[in-house]
């Protein structure tokens, strides 16, 4: 089973998880001001990337935080997991 | 968490209670539905995390997924923010009413869910060997040591899984999941009748 490390619990199997999507989508601060376009991209586009992807996780079956994790796509390995609210590490956008 | 005999309160029971009676007895691990207990949820902020607790009698544990107890009460931690608190017996008013005392003006949220959940036990040397049937977590002492509660799975129903001591644990399930619980945990267990 994959083990996912919840920051406030630790290594914890993944059944206990939920996805969240793409990490770091910061909401428009002014929406009004925004074109169709824009608005449409903040709602439903994503980087999608083959490689590593910052994206949020909740741990729904355990203390039922969101956390944010640097996955590989192709690997489905879990480079690093950190508390949301923390920047994004700085690990390159591919590879490990 | 709490052994209390029931008493009072039919309702407390009344999901186990058919199951319950024809349970078979395996020294291995027994299975046992426990009494009512009064059960506060509890979610706040550092003011509100340190009255509460002084309240309680039972200091909120800030490292994860620990278990604080005292006088036969338990403070659970689930989450950074959230914690059960567990006191003997069905009335949990007066306690509920003591919390909210000593937290006013300060910001948090505390809610009766007594009824919401049963707790059932699972004890004998089997005990941990029963539950890894359907809860993939380490059970071993050094990964689960006494004194840990936390939020899990059994199977697909989802738990509050606590070790009361090393061959004891008490299983938390929300009211419709426990005949579900249940009947898996006698299925785990058959083979060591
Ligand atoms: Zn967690």
């Amino acid at each position: 089973m994959l083990i996912i490390n919840c920051p406030w619990c630790g290594a914890r199997p993944e059944i206990e998880f939920r996805y969240g999507g793409e990490a770091h989508v910061a909401r428009p601060a002014d929406p009004a001001a925004m074109s169709d376009q824009e608005w449409a991209d903040f709602l439903y586009n994503r980087t999608n990337p083959k490689g590593l992807h910052a994206e949020r996780w909740r741990h729904i079956h355990g203390c039922g935080r969101y956390f944010n994790a640097v996955r590989d796509t192709v690997s489905d390995f879990f480079v690093t997991t950190y508390k949301a609210g923390e920047p994004r590490p700085d690990i390159g956008e591919s590879g490990q | 968490m709490v052994e209390t005999t029931a008493t009072a309160e039919p309702l407390a029971h009344y999901p186990l209670d058919a199951l319950a009676a024809g349970t078979r007895a395996i020294g291995a691990a027994r299975l046992t539905a426990l009494g009512p207990v009064s059960r506060l949820a509890f979610r706040g902020r550092e003011a509100a995390i340190q009255a509460a607790g002084e309240a309680f009698g039972v200091a909120l544990p800030r490292e994860a997924n620990r278990r604080n107890t005292a006088n036969g009460r338990h403070a659970l931690w689930l989450g950074p923010d959230e914690w059960i608190l567990l006191a003997p017996g069905a009335d949990p008013a007066p306690l509920f009413a003591a919390i909210e005392t000593a937290t006013t003006g300060l910001p948090h949220s505390l809610v009766d869910v007594s009824a919401r959940s049963v707790t059932l036990e699972v004890a004998g040397s089997k005990a941990a060997y029963v539950l890894n049937q359907g809860n993939p977590l380490d059970l071993s002492l050094d990964a689960f040591p006494v004194g840990t509660s936390t939020r899990t799975l059994f199977h697909k129903a989802e738990i509050v899984l606590s070790r009361i001591t090393p061959d004891t644990f008490h299983v938390d399930v929300w009211r419709s999941f426990a005949p579900y619980v249940w009947e898996m945990l006698e299925d785990a267990r058959r083979e060591l009748a």
